[in-house]
């Protein structure tokens, strides 16, 4: 099954760093998410994407997940060459995941 | 208890403006706050200012007023923007013609100034950047600005003045929220749960249509009714700080436990720290609960005292990207493009162009995520090759697109729809620097009747 079955996603970015968040549509998912959506998962899925660092918040209260990424832009939406430069599908890259 | 309405103007620069029009007609709203600065809108405006001592401003801050201030007079609503960018004071000025213009004297109209550091900073050479380690003063020359992000307070200033419209240049977005907050409830600055909850309904509002079904659909999966016609956020906010988020009655959009989710979560990193010129704002046990169609209640956000610094943007010069595109499409399009992205890659090292960084994509099969993830994915109908590059000239930057361009007669079969483009770039980096270095002004101005 494919992640985007049981949570959506948005991203945000700050200078050359990425959020994106994993919100589950039912609360009852969200443990499964926990259990699923690491940041080897992450990481592993986006692979060369991320330059830096992944760490995952978790928001049980929530039922979300954020991911923080570091040097994952190009150095941020102001001078990266990228074609996506805020890096906003992301998201969706994200929702792709096996799980 | 006493409740206070505001809404959302706008959520960027170039975003509608019928939403507004539509919250001060109809929304029964106190305030109507337009947020309005990116983080390198700033530094360009800085440059324009340069270039014209009058310009410098958000180029839309003219049409929104003369399309809200009517309605905003007729009802009593105060308008806050960030639209002065680099130049509150000419920004003052262009609010002023536009009131007097339309007869709606009389108009209080606050500036709020001491955002623009930028000789503070070049004095200051002992900072550092955030995002490097490296010293300010490694940008030398390179600088362009540096703004700090102004809080809550001198809005509130400004807004204990009986100022009708505020305009700021550089203030942390959500302050923009939170100062009308200070100000109907007499919020202690020091309360930092209050500050806190104060600041989770400006950062939920901020985006203007993020929360009320912008950026959301998906659909089959995530569908919002009438997009065309998104209705722009209020939040209706108690004195204890609790909030609901809604919309206009009959407005497109929707606003669901989902869409604050979403919204909540955007641009932060820490959920329980996330930094305010204000507070330290913890977002980690806000509750969210659908209150009815398109009502959502917001409580438990909460926070702890504020940083000792202030959060500078670093606007600098970065050298220049020039970049060109051209499609193939129909059979064999694929090995086409790649073809043509070969022959230029190769044209790029021939000529000797001095890059400092050169992207290749093909737009359709990897530009967004890449060759890894695209990888098993069936070829398209059509392909867009794209070339982008960093270089220390314009000239360079245009030789780039040249380049791409050339493969009309140059390169593989049935290439179409070529364009180029070369652009300076002013780039962002930040850094902190003690807040008691920064002053902020208000000054009043007055449109007589």
């Amino acid at each position: 099954m494919k992640l985007r079955e049981l949570a959506h996603s948005r991203t945000g970015d700050k200078g050359n760093t990425s959020n994106i968040s994993v919100i589950a549509y039912r609360t009852e998912d969200y443990a499964r998410l926990e259990a699923a959506v690491t940041v080897e998962r992450v990481r592993r899925h986006l692979g060369a994407l991320i330059q830096g660092e992944v760490v995952r918040y978790a928001l049980p209260g929530l039922g979300a997940l954020n991911f923080v990424l570091t040097r994952t832009l190009g150095g941020g939406v102001t001078r990266s060459l990228a074609l996506d430069a805020h890096g906003k599908c992301l998201s969706s890259a994200i929702l792709d995941l096996d799980i | 208890m006493k409740r206070v309405r505001l809404g959302t103007g706008a959520g960027y620069s170039g975003d509608r403006i019928e939403p507004a029009v539509e919250l001060a007609e109809a929304g029964d709203i106190r305030y109507l706050v337009f947020e309005c600065l990116a983080e390198r809108t700033i530094a360009l405006a800085q440059l324009a200012k340069r270039r014209d001592p009058s310009a410098g401003f958000d180029p839309l801050l003219a049409d929104r007023m003369a399309a809200v201030l009517p309605a905003c007079r007729r009802n009593g609503i105060t308008i806050i923007t960030n639209m002065g960018a680099a130049n509150p004071h000419a920004a003052g000025a262009a609010v002023a013609a536009v009131a007097r213009s339309l007869g709606l004297g009389p108009l209080r109209i606050a500036i709020v100034t001491g955002d623009d550091v930028t000789e503070i900073i070049r004095a200051r050479q002992d900072l550092t950047i955030e995002e490097t380690g490296a010293p300010v003063s490694s940008l030398a020359d390179s600088l362009v600005a540096a703004n700090a992000y102004l809080g809550a307070e001198p809005i509130v200033r400004a807004l204990k003045g009986g100022a009708d419209v505020v305009v700021t240049g550089r203030v942390a977005d959500p302050s923009l929220f939170l100062a009308p907050l200070v100000h109907e409830f007499g919020w202690a600055a020091d309360d930092w749960t209050l500050m806190g909850k104060g600041t989770l309904v400006g950062h939920l509002m901020e985006c203007a249509g993020q929360v009320s079904g912008g950026y959301f659909a998906d659909p089959g999966y995530k569908d919002v009714p009438n997009l065309a016609r998104l209705g722009f956020p209020l939040a209706e906010v108690a004195a204890d700080g609790a909030a609901t988020i809604t919309k206009v009655a009959g407005s497109g959009g929707l606003i669901t436990g989902a869409t604050c989710r979403e919204q909540l979560l955007y641009e932060v990193h820490d959920p329980a720290r996330y930094l305010t010129p204000d507070v330290a704002a913890d977002f980690s046990g806000v509750s969210i609960t659908e209150a009815g169609p398109d009502q959502v209640r917001v409580d438990g956000g909460g926070g702890a005292a504020r940083p000792g610094s202030l959060k500078v943007s670093l606007g600098y010069s970065d050298g220049y990207i020039g970049e060109g595109q051209i499609s193939y499409a129909g059979p064999g399009a694929l090995a086409r493009a790649r073809l043509g992205r070969d022959i230029v890659a190769e044209r790029l090292r021939i000529i000797g162009l001095p890059l400092r960084e050169l992207r290749l994509d093909l737009i359709g099969v990897d530009a967004i995520h890449g060759p890894e993830l695209s990888a098993a994915a069936p070829e398209p109908y059509e392909v867009r090759l794209r070339v982008a590059g960093r270089t220390h000239t314009l000239k360079d930057a245009e030789r780039i697109g040249n380049e791409v361009e050339g493969l009309y007669t140059n390169g593989p079969a049935g290439g179409g729809g070529a364009t180029k483009m070369a652009k300076e770039v002013i780039a962002v980096q930040s850094t902190l620097i003690p807040r008691e270095l920064v002053s902020p002004q208000v000054h009043m101005t007055e449109v007589q009747p």
